[in-house]
């Protein structure tokens, strides 16, 4: 079913958690919510969930009015970030709590609660483990707990709040293949929260990027690499080096009197910041930044050099290996030209 | 981090320091406690037996369980309702509210009593009119129930708040995710969580009600067979320079209070995860 | 700016009635009762209550009263950290005995501990017969009513100070020691300054108890006016007189010395704090 979300407003004191956020998700989506913390990211999951209520704005689910019913009645399965997988029950009890709380009436035979749970505990791989608490768990165990906690009532959304955020960098890895495939296979509406935009990315087929509680762009990964709308998307999903420069009908001319190919919403301004990849510099002969290299690292195919200007100004440039010449060391002093760069709206550059 | 952790006493200093240790703690304590023991069974086993076919020691201890066993309910109940909102919830006046349910313990136990004789004494403030319409309350049972309650009052909450508070709310916010009603959620999810937290705060409870003497003694009346407890039986008697009396009946409750104290250390022991931070040995 | 709320919203049910009951349970069993008490003493006007808790008695109890519970207070300090820190460092037979032993003057009834200590100091008892010989009366003097205080104040500041002591870091005592502290040194300058603050809230835990003690300290204290009287049995006989008002008197007057000093205390504290944490 598919979801929509208009104008949700919510504010603690003076301080907006969201402000006018408006999306939507088409049935089966998986959506990410990705920003820095404090952009109101979890403050969306929890109005989606009922655990908080928005001052304004209406959340609609399947055309019902979402707002007015209760996180009981709503039937989202809600993974918590630190899990809050109920202590003193069975990794079992814990999976079938959603559906042994249901009134007698709506609640399924015990025999068919037990198979669900067993259903669930194969598709999140934890055969066996059924009768472990959960402080006898890996966190990665734990995480896939919850999901099967969730995933038992059926819901009609899931909703996983940094789902990952308390596991190691390779146990990351492996979850987020496994949540993909589970999702490929339930199909289920899936939004989740996120402040790693590798993850966002990976994950998500269309990511909501959020800052101070407004909806800055929202977009499918490709997109949103390749045309961010905003200096704070373009800063937020990669490193950035930036250089002032004039925009005269789509190019951005330096001092120095080289030039680039301006991509963005801005064609042509007087004083404006030029924002470049790592990846996208070339070093030149003439025309270009005199820097002199700093520091250089070796980061598979690439080398990642750190430049400083004449002025102070920090630049981080990636060089393919195979054509950097050997003799190239810190110290050197070298000229550095963007291949493309892009301009964004000054009021935005930060 | 890292704690320095158990060693055998090596030098000269550290065995001079276990010495004075041990020392203080078996005249400080365990002297006393014996000297109870000792002192009740001073002129034999019969003596001591004789104590207690006393209708009035029986009733003492009657009255004890009768008073032990309406307090520590009620204010189980509250010690659950109180950290319920206290800690699962976020209000203004919270710091306040947990000053208000302290206040009994830095109360002295005789203020405790007094301020019952203050409302409902003859001189008190609702006394002669309850008194007008034929209640009672001072001397009589009720009045050892009220000044109880309130020396008992924080036992149990004292327990659950941190606990709770440590918990968090996240697990019964899962819970209501999942579908469960309020009542599902805590008896399920809340209560199983903190069931040794609250055996705990009502053992503590239990021992403090039954060995109550301050308060008590200043609204009971001593009424023999009538209102004297335990301890307030303890201090007729020994006024009455029944020592071997007195000291049958303190038997009871010094061993009441070993009890006590078993039970508490092997719950310290047993399910130190599962009572507040403060209670991990 | 929205003012903030009264309570912030949540989903979980039940917050009205356990704050409702929470608080009619207070109200009823602490905050009238107390009222009364801060309300009654005024009956005999400023002049009359001045006048009934400058009596030379009272001032001798309060004297007695504060004294002996502020010595309590510092005695156990003393040896509750000598006990704390065998408990703590010390692997010895029957270490856990003695740890839960600790406990027990908060489990033994008062009027039991009274008359047990009363007849161990007593002149024919197990220490007062050693004692009575060398000139030291116990039972029946101030000394007794110290006693009696100490037994009722030791677990407090054992149970203060026994978990900052364990959670003392190792390599506190390892850095000093490798800058080339001596033992006694280290125990002064590293672990006597960490364990300050809960030593402070141990020794207020001890003084309050022994202020308000009265169970086991009106046995041994033989209760002589301008001597071995304490405060709150002046209480109990104001009330036998049935002079409320002046018993209620007595009773604010401890209260309110007992908050003075525990303020006291508790500044002391967050300045302990403020350098622990600087």
């Amino acid at each position: 079913m598919s979801l929509s979300v208009e104008n949700v407003s919510k504010r603690f004191g003076r301080f907006a958690a969201l402000d006018r956020v408006s999306l939507a998700a088409v049935d089966g989506e998986f959506l990410a919510l990705l920003g820095p913390s404090g952009s109101g990211k979890t403050s969306l999951l929890r109005v989606l969930a009922g655990l908080s209520r928005p001052d304004e704005g209406r959340v609609l689910f399947g055309g019902e009015d979402f707002l007015r019913l209760s996180p009981r009645e709503r039937r989202v399965g809600m993974v918590f970030q630190h899990y809050a997988l109920f202590r003193h029950m069975t990794v079992a009890d814990n999976v079938a709590f959603g559906l042994k709380v249901r009134p007698r009436r709506d609640r399924p035979p015990g025999t068919e609660i037990a198979a669900r749970v067993k259903r669930l505990l194969a598709l999140v791989q934890l055969e066996g483990l059924d009768k472990r608490y959960p402080a006898q768990l890996s966190g990665g165990q734990r995480q896939r707990v919850a999901l099967a906690r969730a995933l038992a009532i059926e819901p009609r959304m899931l909703l996983l709040d940094e789902p990952f955020g308390a596991l190691d960098a390779k146990v990351r890895r492996e979850l987020r293949r496994w949540l993909r495939q589970i999702h490929d296979e339930t199909g289920v509406t899936t939004v989740f929260v996120t402040h790693d935009q590798e993850e966002a990315m990976d994950l998500a087929d269309r990511v909501v990027v959020l800052n101070a509680g407004r909806v800055e762009q929202i977009g499918r990964p490709a997109e949103l690499q390749a045309a961010p709308a905003t200096a704070f998307v373009f800063d937020f999903l990669g490193d950035s080096n930036r250089l002032p420069c004039k925009v005269v009908d789509g190019h951005a001319m330096f001092d120095g009197g080289f030039s680039a190919p301006a991509l963005g919403p801005v064609r042509d301004a007087p004083h404006a910041v030029a924002r470049f990849r790592p990846h996208e510099v070339d070093l030149a002969v003439e025309g270009g930044v005199p820097v002199t290299i700093t520091h250089l690292s070796a980061r598979g195919a690439l080398i990642r050099a750190e430049c400083q200007a004449e002025d102070g100004a920090l630049f981080e440039v990636d060089l393919l290996r195979d054509a950097t010449p050997g003799s190239l060391a810190a110290g050197a002093k070298v000229r550095l030209r963007p291949r493309r760069v892009f301009v964004f709206a000054e009021a935005a550059a930060t | 981090m890292r704690s320095v952790g158990l060693k055998r006493p090596a030098s000269l200093g550290a065995f001079l320091l276990l010495a004075v240790a041990v020392a203080w703690l078996a005249v400080v304590i365990v002297l006393p406690l014996i000297s109870v023991f000792a002192e009740a069974l001073r002129k034999g086993v019969g003596e001591y037996l004789e104590a207690f076919r006393d209708p009035d020691a029986q009733a003492a201890i009657r009255l004890t369980l009768l008073v032990a066993g309406i307090c520590v309910p009620l204010n189980a109940v509250f010690g659950l309702a109180a950290a319920w909102a206290v800690a699962k919830f976020d209000f203004r006046g919270k710091g306040f509210l947990l000053t208000l349910i302290d206040l009994p313990f830095s109360i002295s136990p005789v203020i405790s009593g007094l301020v019952w004789v203050l409302l409902f004494g003859a001189n008190g403030w609702f006394g002669p009119a309850l008194e007008a319409a034929g209640i009672r309350i001072i001397f009589t049972v009720s009045a050892l129930v009220l000044a109880t309650l309130l020396v008992t009052l924080p036992f149990v909450a004292r327990e659950l708040i941190p606990l709770m508070a440590e918990q968090g709310a996240d697990e019964e916010t899962a819970a209501v995710t999942l579908g469960a009603g309020g009542w599902t959620t805590f008896t399920r999810v809340t209560l199983p969580n903190v069931k040794w937290a609250l055996l705990y705060g009502v053992l503590l409870c239990t021992a403090r009600a039954m060995g109550e003497f301050g308060a008590v003694s200043v609204v009971s009346g001593h009424i023999r067979g009538k209102t004297n407890t335990m301890p307030l039986h303890v201090e007729v008697l020994y006024n009455e320079y029944d020592f071997v009396g007195a000291f049958a009946v303190a038997s009871l409750l010094a061993g009441l209070a070993l009890v006590t104290l078993a039970l508490k250390t092997g719950l310290e022991w047993r399910y130190a995860g599962e009572l507040s931070a403060g209670r991990r040995h | 700016m929205t003012a903030r709320r009264w309570i912030e919203p949540s989903v979980l049910p039940g917050f009205g009635p356990a704050l409702g009951f929470t608080l009619f349970w207070l109200g009823l069993l602490v905050v009238l009762p107390l009222a009364a008490l801060v309300a009654r003493p005024w009956e005999l006007g400023l002049e009359g209550f001045w006048r009934s808790v400058t009596e030379p008695r009272v001032l001798a109890a309060l004297r007695l009263s504060f004294g002996a519970a502020l010595a309590a207070a510092a005695v156990n300090v003393v040896f509750g950290l000598v006990v704390t820190w065998v408990l703590v460092r010390y692997d010895f037979p029957g270490r856990r005995f003695a740890d839960a032993v600790v406990d027990l003057p908060f489990a033994l009834p008062t009027a039991v501990a009274g008359i047990a200590l009363t007849a161990i100091y007593a002149g024919n008892g197990w220490i007062g017969s050693f004692l009575e010989p060398l000139g030291i009366k116990v039972a029946y003097t101030p000394l007794g009513v110290l006693v009696a205080m100490v037994f009722v104040g030791l677990p407090f500041v054992v149970r203060s100070v026994q978990p900052v002591m364990q959670d003392l870091d190792a390599e506190l005592e390892e850095a000093a020691e490798t800058l080339g502290a001596n033992p006694v040194q280290r125990v002064v300058k590293v672990i006597l300054p960490a364990l300050a603050p809960a030593c402070v809230t141990g020794f207020a835990l001890a003084f309050a108890r022994a202020l308000g003690e009265y169970g086991s300290v009106i046995f041994i204290a033989g209760n002589m006016p301008l001597v071995s009287e304490i405060a709150p049995l002046l209480i109990v006989i104001r009330l036998e007189q049935f002079d409320y008002a002046g018993a209620a008197a007595v009773g604010l007057v401890m209260l309110g010395l007992a908050a003075l000093g525990l303020l006291t205390i508790n500044l002391s504290q967050v300045i302990l704090a403020r350098r622990g944490a600087a």
